[in-house]
């Protein structure tokens, strides 16, 4: 484990990555005690722009809100449904990849096929589909984000217990007489665990985005601010007041940009034979 | 004896901060002469590959050579640049690889790789080329040159791919062949063919050849000279006889005296003791699935095996790689179904049981695997690993654990390893390790998966010795599968030849070993390296 966050801290990605978490978080949870104003209060007369008024150092949108309180309450809402969605994900797609990939046959043939059928069907109209029918609340978006993205997890899973199922502390388990569960939890996900974890850290970004395009398009949750429904909000008066847009975009870029570093560096450091040192 | 060729005067090769030791070789000097092979022996982490690897400018970048000198032709290899060594390697001094199918370029034509080595320099013509790789074809012996030269890696077996890699290797006349373990990957009798190949070529070219290998058989065939290395040290060297006949120091006496011998101890038949294990008639064919323009394949690995293991015997079951010795082992475990035939313990039918039936049955036969590295889950600690299949069972984990402290003791470990990760541990200690786990559901037979075929020779004595010792104290049987005769030699009481998938033989050792039958089994014993002058 100590070896695990020296290589993490020695690359610079995972450095950077870890930084803007990091900060992300902080602003997501202490920020609400230095706004205690709901941000979709109207504090200011509309289009005020940034970096003119103390009071909204962000300026305000074209109902007068604050576009620095939206920032803040909207990393909450985007780290949360990142986070939450990314376990539906793993909870769907760990054991089914699991189970395919350790009995094999005709289980892992119709669970394969299952799997399957989610990926024909393209990942954000699905979406689409189901906060539609679900009607938009955190829970549906949540819902929907989980579903579309657990079909990748299950692929690779399945394909990491395929190749250790045949190592012999695998076929040793097998003879001392240990059940199918036992060995698939304890002998063969502890195993497969790596390259999951860094798949998991970059489903966060794309849930970020997944989340950030669904409220765009005015599928959000109508009572929660987010940072994808300030930048549809501020569409239609990008030429006006520019920095409505531009600072949720902002934010965006960010935090998935941190994310995929962090993905990287957990790379570097889980897989220590495909990082760039020792060659 | 001529000048030397290559001459190494006192390297010494650091290795990163944190490892085993500081040094991966440590002031070695030894000198390589025209006509001549030296064998560089040790076992593994003596230094023995950085020294080839020097020789070449192959050095990973997290060592560090911090002094000595390599004399070549008027220079000093260490300190030629990249430029240079592309100019030397495969012209001047060639290599041959350990493992002939990750050597070669999966995707390309055999004769395509042979031709890219005069392309790399700049030599011949396309059509001289082609030429000269079909020259080369024939020199090494392999058959059919037109076509081996369309042919792809896979297309070749083990043996033919190591040829191949050893046409490319002399392609240009280099001066000096740098052997790494060239033989390990094969089979004894695809070995021995190889070793008369090297011989002949270094003979009829004069090269000078550094061979470096861990086997004592291997170097009593093939070597002029020997160099032992131990820790990075150069501990005897001198010429073959006088290293293998009157060896001066005591590693070298140590490492010689652990090759086991060839002559098979007596040993009293067990033949009269009641059965412990029997298998009858067991087939398996594997298919590979066909699809629309594919044939379908069948490979046979095993057919009509019949034997029976008595109570407190060893059956040894020999053969070369695919011969399905290995499956066989996996069909008596179970681990995968035989299409027919019966496997039973005492008069329990194993092939009939099922499910939970079966799980409760799988304590009475255990299993020894190959790869001390494989066969350990690195993620739990070793007192867990010996203690799961217990718990299994019902056991409570305390006790569990208790019994499994007993079982480490018992294997000649500490006690406290329990509480240890399987990568503490070398090679010899997990494969200790491995055996207490299969001692501590109490089996009746253990079946002993080329146990000892990934040790150095040293530490093989050892295992094979405690083996022998547990197998008498708690009354085991054995099914020991090996394609090493020597080992076999010592520790089977009766010995079964296996050949694409059917026993051929299966006799007492000793009338296997001085009255074979079958001519495949004497073809086997004829090709054990280091025959004809014992060592040890």
């Amino acid at each position: 484990m100590r070896q695990f966050w020296r290589t993490m801290l020695r690359s610079p990605s995972g450095i950077i990555g870890l930084i803007i978490l990091v900060l992300a978080i902080v602003i997501a949870v202490a920020g609400p005690f230095y706004f205690p104003n709901s941000p979709w209060r109207m504090v200011q007369r509309p289009f005020v722009p940034p970096f003119t008024l103390a009071k909204v150092p962000l300026g305000t949108d074209a109902l007068g809100r604050d576009v620095l309180a939206g920032l803040i309450f909207g990393a909450r809402v985007s780290l949360l449904v990142g986070l939450v969605s990314t376990l539906v994900a793993l909870v769907v797609g760990v054991p089914l990849g699991a189970i395919a990939g350790y009995f094999g046959g005709r289980v892992d043939d119709a669970l394969m096929r299952f799997t399957e059928f989610f990926q024909t069907i393209p990942s954000f109209a699905l979406a689409i589909v189901l906060v539609a029918i679900l009607q938009p609340s955190i829970y549906s978006i949540v819902a929907a984000i989980g579903l579309v993205s657990w079909p990748p997890v299950a692929r690779l899973v399945r394909g990491e217990v395929l190749s250790l199922r045949t190592r012999e502390y695998v076929q040793a388990a097998v003879v001392t007489g240990q059940s199918n569960a036992w060995i698939i939890w304890r002998e063969i996900l502890p195993n497969a665990l790596s390259p999951v974890i860094v798949l998991a850290s970059l489903m966060v970004a794309t849930a970020i985005l997944l989340e950030s395009s669904l409220s765009f398009l005015g599928l959000g949750d109508p009572n929660l601010i987010s940072w994808g429904y300030m930048v549809g909000a501020g569409r239609t008066v990008i030429r006006q007041a520019w920095w409505i847009t531009v600072f949720p975009g902002v934010a965006i870029l960010l935090s998935v940009l941190g994310l995929n570093l962090i993905g990287e560096g957990l790379n570097d450091a889980l897989n220590p034979r495909l990082s760039r040192e020792g060659r | 004896m001529g000048d030397p060729v290559v001459s190494i005067k006192n390297l010494r090769i650091a290795l990163p901060r944190g490892a085993e030791r500081t040094h991966a070789v440590d002031g070695v000097s030894f000198d390589l002469t025209a006509g001549k092979i030296v064998c560089v022996v040790g076992e593994s982490g003596s230094g023995k590959s950085m020294c080839a690897h020097a020789l070449l400018g192959l050095l990973p970048d997290t060592v560090k050579v911090e002094s000595g000198e390599i004399a070549f032709e008027g220079r000093d290899l260490l300190s030629v640049d990249q430029d240079g060594w592309r100019d030397l390697r495969g012209r001047r001094i060639a290599m041959v690889f350990q493992e002939p199918m990750t050597a070669l370029n999966p995707l390309m034509r055999i004769g395509e790789q042979l031709m890219e080595v005069f392309e790399a320099h700049d030599l011949l013509s396309p059509k001289e080329r082609r030429a000269k790789a079909l020259a080369l074809v024939r020199e090494v012996g392999l058959p059919d040159p037109e076509r081996i030269i369309r042919a792809y890696p896979h297309q070749l077996s083990g043996g033919q791919r190591q040829r191949a890699m050893i046409a490319m290797a002399l392609a240009l006349e280099p001066a000096v062949l740098v052997a790494d373990e060239p033989t390990t990957a094969l089979d004894v009798t695809t070995q021995a063919q190889i070793l008369k190949l090297i011989r002949n070529l270094q003979a009829s070219h004069n090269m000078a050849v550094m061979f470096i290998t861990h086997d004592f058989g291997v170097v009593a065939d093939i070597a002029d000279q020997v160099v032992v290395l131990r820790h990075g040290k150069v501990v005897e060297e001198g010429t073959a006889e006088a290293v293998l006949g009157r060896p001066q120091h005591d590693y070298t006496k140590a490492l010689l005296a652990a090759v086991p011998s060839f002559d098979p101890p007596p040993r009293r038949s067990r033949e009269d003791a009641p059965r412990a294990l029997e298998v009858v008639g067991l087939d398996k064919t594997y298919v590979t699935p066909t699809g629309w323009f594919r044939p379908k394949r069948e490979t046979r690995a095993a057919h009509a095996v019949n034997f029976a293991i008595h109570q407190g015997e060893t059956l040894g079951l020999v053969g070369e790689s695919g011969s399905g010795k290995s499956s066989v082992a996996r069909l008596v475990m179970r681990l995968i179904e035989a299409d027919r035939g019966t496997v039973r313990i005492g008069d329990v039918d194993l092939t009939a049981l099922d499910g939970r039936a079966l799980r409760t049955q799988r304590h009475r036969i255990q299993m020894i695997f190959q790869d001390p590295f494989a066969s350990l889950n690195p993620r739990r600690k070793v007192g867990r690993i010996i203690a799961d299949g217990m718990v299994a069972r019902g056991t409570p984990l305390e006790a569990a654990l208790k019994r499994a402290q007993e079982l480490l003791g018992l294997v000649g470990l500490d006690a406290g390893a329990i509480g240890r990760y399987p990568h503490e541990f070398s090679g010899g200690q997990r494969q200790r390790i491995g055996i207490a786990r299969a001692l501590a559901l109490d089996p009746e037979i253990i079946v002993a998966d080329e146990a000892v075929s990934a040790l150095d020779v040293s530490v093989q004595a050892q295992v094979l010795r405690l083996l022998e010792d547990l197998k008498a104290r708690l009354g085991l049987s054995m099914l020991f599968i090996t394609h090493d005769l020597r080992v076999a030699a010592q520790i089977c009481d009766r010995i079964a030849v296996m050949q694409k998938g059917e026993i051929v033989e299966l006799k007492p050792t000793a009338a296997l070993f001085a009255d074979p039958e079958h001519a495949y089994t004497r073809e086997l014993l004829a090709a054990v390296p280091g025959r004809k002058q014992e060592v040890a």
